[in-house]
This record gives structure tokens, C-alpha cells and sequence, in this order.
């Protein structure tokens, strides 16, 4: 269903990221013109060391930080130049994973998805977590999706780590987006429930058609998950390969010094 | 704070000059709290004087009177109702406050200076100072002493409210930003379920607190059972004040013990 509705558009690229640049209010330049594009159904994995403005780059797109210059562009619309309303429905199209998984702690597990469907709700109502049977229905189709149907009235705290990042990826869903961003999905969490999560990332990419945005730092996790690797160093996009394209020199470019110790 | 002009090295001259004149401040803080003692007419001879008096008021107290008991049992409650009311009307004034007065969620500049200012604004005046004026404007009674507690309990709930806003993990408002939800569907969910139980806990705080000010407010004509030992202590009925003071002695110890009850299991 949820594929369906993306089916009947026909834009070959579905976001892309022209010349990003980001300098922070202290000075700090982040991102120094980034381009690249990502297609529908893509797994695309960004690569490089603490600092090197991977989260920069995926908060720029959906602006939780403001670019400097450049421009995003999804589905062909900017969403540079977005404000309130408008800003709202582009974010809506694309699903935000984070590291710390950030649920609302005291709210159950649906409670936690329906946020993803704020958009389309009425605001008042929702504030008063007054839901619609039908959101409901669409809010607990997605945690079975991530495998967490039995969970749905569990307080989002009382979830193990890897069950709140797959809650988190049920709100992502829930939003109904034709992209997801996940900024380092796996990174708070033990190998066995990150196999889970990124395993659901990728099966989300290749079988359902979502293109996936993903940050990594481990380039082991990159080679094994990624349709395509994109390294960034200092701000700059250093690297834009396929998977198979990942040699040692590519990696030394991404990881400089450090090459070694990120292979491990 | 130093006069040095900027541009200059430092000298030994400058060292012996910043100790003369720290020497000179402890000078006149030791001189000003001879003279503070002085002042206020410190005497332990005179309190020594007036031990006898004392104990003598004291005896005058026994027993209780038992007569007033109804009508202090009345002013007691109405005391409690003050307190209960004025923190209430405070709380639903001070959660809006201290939404804009919060730094990290504030929607604007001038709404956080505005509310900032109303903030400090009641904080800087003492709640017998707003309950003269009230008095003086609505006359006697407990309406002009639960509006005193209201706005004087404004200052430290919307500065204690703001802070435990300023606090919370700004994760939770990111996600739901994230996901293109309205401003204030974002403040209901990535903001108030982390401030409730920190506001619930201190609105009940000052629930206490305003129990205590409002025996004191009653003293200037405020209503409650302050009101009521004003009375009795101007026609000497001194039984009638020990009555009064161990009802208050009740209350305050009763009010203690639910909102610290209630707060533990909030915790
Ligand atoms: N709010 C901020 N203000 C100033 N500088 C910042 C801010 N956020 C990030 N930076 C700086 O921008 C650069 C890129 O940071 P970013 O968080 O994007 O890196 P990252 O690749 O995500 O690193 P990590 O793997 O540690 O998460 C760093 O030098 C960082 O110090
Ligand atoms: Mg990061």
C-alpha cells in the first residue's frame, strides 16, 4: 500500500544536494558544497570519521539545521526555501532516524508512532492524544511492520534499545515518506539489535522502495548494507562509489590516518 | 572592574594598591555591622528584661480556649482554600510564562523579554507588599490575600517551571519536529510529558509555602486564620492565640506531609 502510492511518480532522482555548504555561528564550516542524489529504493550509506559533518549534512537536509548556502531538492521541489506549512509537509516526506532514538519517553509505544502522523491530524485533538480509529489502525500496522505489534501499549522507556530504534523506524514510517534519514541507526546499540535495525533498513530500501540515507562510521556495517557508499571528510564528499568499489585507497581517503582502526 | 588602563603591564606598584584597598573594604564591612548592631538596638539586657513578660504571656495562654475552636476550624479552612486557590490561579498563569520564558522552546524574542520581566517583575516584590496594596484596593477579607499569593508565587513558579523546560532532552522536540508536526504538537509531546511531573512537584511546593504566607497575609487584614490571630491578640485573648497557633501548627505540618507524599510518588 504504502509502495503503491509512491509507484505513480516518475522521478528518477529523489533527492538531490546541490553545492551544500554549512558554517556554524562559531565559525566551525561543516559542509563545504556537497552535491550528490539518491534514487528511490537506494540503500546509500555516508561514510567518515567523528566530526567530519555527517550529521551536519543529514540535518541540513531536513532542516533541523539551516544550510549556509546550496540547495535540497526532493521529489523536484526545493525545500531550501520552505517555511512553516510548506516545511512541515516536506519533513513529512522524510522520515528521521535518530542515534539516540529520542521517543517520547513516557508515551507508549503507538502513542510514539502516531507521532509520525501528526501532519494530517487535527492540531488540537491531537495534542489531548485524542486519535482516530483509522490512525490507530495505520500507526499499529507499522510497528508490526518493524515486528513490535505485541509492544504497541508498552511505555516507550520500559523497550530495550533496539525495540525503541524500531519504534522510532515505525514513526518514520508512519509519516507515510518516499525517503529515511537515520543518523548513525545503530550506533547506541549491541551488534545483535543492530543487525535487526539495519537489516529492516535495508529490506525497506530494496523491497519496499524507499530510498535510505544512512551515516555509519563503521565501514564494515557500509560494505555489508550499502547499494552505494559516499564518504565525507572535513566537510567535503570525497568518495562516491558502489558498494564493491570500496578498496583500501578509498578508505584512506575517507578515514586519512585512521584507516586501519575504521576497518576494525 | 579594574581602573588599570588596558594597555598596561602589570607592576608591583598595582599589587600593594589592590591590597590596600581590600584592607579598606573589610574596613567598612566590619564598620557598617558595628554600626547595623547599634541600629536595630541590640541589647541582651533588654531581651533579659523582657524574659519575665515573656514567660508570663506565655502562662496568660493556658489553657487553650476550646470556645473558638468552630470558628478557628472555619479560618483554617478558608486559609487552606487561599493557599489552594492562589496556587492554582498562579500555576495556570505561570505554565504559559514559562513556555515563552524558556530559552531553548521560546517562539520569540520580544514574548521572552516580555514574560522574562513579568517573572522577575513578581519575584521582586514580597507577597505583604501585594496584599496591602490588594487590601487596599478590595478591602478586607481572603480575596485580596489569595490574589497576593497568586501573583507573588507567579515569580518563582514561571522561574522554576522555565528552568525545568530549559533542561529537557532536546532529542524528543527534534523527533517530533522531524516529523513535520505543528508547534504545538510538538510542545505536547516533546516538551510537556518531560516537564508534568517536575511542575506537579513544585506547584505543590508552593502549595506549601503559600500555606505559611498566608497566615502572614492575614495579619494585614488578608483573610484566614492570620486574620483571626490579629483579632484575638488585639482584644488579649490569650487563649484564643494559643488556640490559633496550634491549628496552625497542624496545618502546616499536615500540608507537609500530603504534598511531600504526593511528590515522592511522582518521583
Ligand atoms: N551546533 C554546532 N555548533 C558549532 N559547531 C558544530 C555544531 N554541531 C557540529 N559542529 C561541528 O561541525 C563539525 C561536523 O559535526 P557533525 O556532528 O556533523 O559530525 P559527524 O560526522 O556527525 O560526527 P560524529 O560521527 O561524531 O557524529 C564538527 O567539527 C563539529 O564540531
Ligand atoms: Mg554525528
Amino acid at each position: 500500500m504504502l509502495k503503491s502510492e509512491r509507484k505513480g511518480e516518475s522521478v528518477t532522482e529523489l533527492l538531490e544536494v546541490q553545492k551544500l555548504s554549512k558554517v556554524y555561528p562559531n565559525g566551525t564550516r561543516a559542509l563545504s558544497e556537497v552535491s550528490f542524489s539518491v534514487t528511490p529504493g537506494e540503500f546509500a550509506v555516508i561514510v567518515g570519521r567523528s566530526g567530519a559533518g555527517k550529521s551536519t549534512l543529514m540535518r541540513c537536509i531536513n532542516r533541523l539545521a539551516e544550510s549556509t548556502s546550496g540547495e535540497v531538492l526532493l521529489e523536484g521541489g526545493s525545500v531550501t526555501g520552505l517555511s512553516n506549512n510548506d516545511l512541515r509537509r516536506a519533513r513529512k516526506k522524510m522520515g528521521f532516524v535518530f542515534q539516540q532514538f529520542n521517543l517520547v519517553k513516557r508515551i507508549s509505544a503507538l502513542q510514539n508512532v502516531l507521532c509520525g502522523r501528526m501532519v494530517d491530524m487535527p492540531v488540537l485533538t491531537s495534542c489531548f492524544r485524542r486519535f482516530s480509529k483509522q490512525e490507530r489502525q495505520v500507526a499499529l500496522e507499522c510497528l508490526e511492520r518493524v515486528g513490535l505489534g505485541d509492544k504497541a501499549a508498552q511505555r516507550a522507556d520500559t523497550l530495550s534499545g533496539g525495540q525503541q530504534q524500531r519504534v522510532a523506524i515505525a514513526r518514520a514510517l508512519a509519516q507515510r515518506p518516499s525517503m529515511i534519514l537515520a543518523d548513525e541507526p545503530v550506533a547506541s546499540l549491541d551488534p545483535e539489535s543492530a543487525k535487526v535495525v539495519m537489516d529492516t533498513l535495508r529490506s525497506l530500501a530494496n523491497e519496499e522502495g524507499y530510498a535510505v540515507l544512512c551515516n555509519l562510521h563503521q565501514v564494515n556495517l557500509a560494505d555489508r548494507y550499502a547499494d552505494r557508499i559516499l564518504g565525507i571528510r572535513e566537510g567535503e564528499l570525497v568518495l562516491d562509489g558502489k558498494k564493491g568499489d570500496l578498496g583500501s585507497a578509498e578508505i584512506e581517503s575517507v578515514y586519512g590516518a585512521e584507516a586501519q582502526e575504521a576497518l576494525r | 572592574m579594574s581602573s588599570k588602563s588596558p594597555g598596561l603591564p602589570k607592576t608591583g606598584g598595582s599589587g600593594s594598591l589592590r591590597r590596600a584597598l581590600k584592607f579598606l573594604g573589610l574596613v567598612l564591612i566590619g564598620a557598617f555591622l558595628v554600626q547595623s548592631m547599634l541600629a536595630v538596638q541590640f541589647s541582651p539586657v533588654v531581651f533579659a528584661q523582657g524574659l519575665p513578660d515573656l514567660v508570663n504571656l506565655v502562662g496568660r495562654m493556658f489553657p487553650p480556649s476550646l470556645e473558638v475552636v468552630p470558628d478557628v476550624a472555619l479560618a483554617s479552612l478558608e486559609t487552606l482554600q487561599m493557599a489552594v486557590v492562589g496556587t492554582i490561579i498562579a500555576a495556570l498563569l505561570s505554565v504559559p510564562l514559562a513556555f515563552l520564558a524558556a530559552q531553548n522552546i521560546a517562539p520569540s524574542a520580544i514574548l521572552y523579554h516580555v514574560s522574562r520581566s513579568i517573572i522577575i517583575f513578581t519575584r521582586a516584590i514580597p507577597d505583604l507588599i501585594f496584599a496591602l496594596i490588594f487590601v487596599a484596593a478590595v478591602g478586607l477579607g481572603p480575596f485580596p490575600g489569595t490574589l497576593a499569593l497568586a501573583i507573588s508565587s507567579i515569580g518563582m513558579l514561571g522561574k522554576l517551571y522555565a528552568e525545568a523546560i530549559e533542561e529537557i532532552d532536546f532529542g524528543q522536540v527534534e523527533a517530533l519536529r522531524s516529523t513535520g508536526s505543528h508547534p504545538l504538537q510538538t510542545l505536547a509531546f516533546g516538551v510537556v510529558p518531560q516537564v508534568t511531573p517536575a511542575i506537579i512537584g513544585m506547584t505543590l511546593y508552593r502549595w506549601d509555602i503559600n500555606i505559611r504566607n498566608s497566615v502572614v497575609l492575614g495579619l494585614v487584614g488578608a483573610g484566614g486564620i492570620g486574620f483571626q490571630l490579629l483579632t484575638s491578640m488585639r482584644l488579649f485573648q490569650y487563649p484564643e492565640v494559643l488556640t490559633i497557633i496550634i491549628f496552625v501548627f497542624v496545618i502546616i505540618l499536615a500540608v507537609e506531609r500530603v504534598s511531600s507524599s504526593i511528590r515522592e510518588r511522582l518521583i
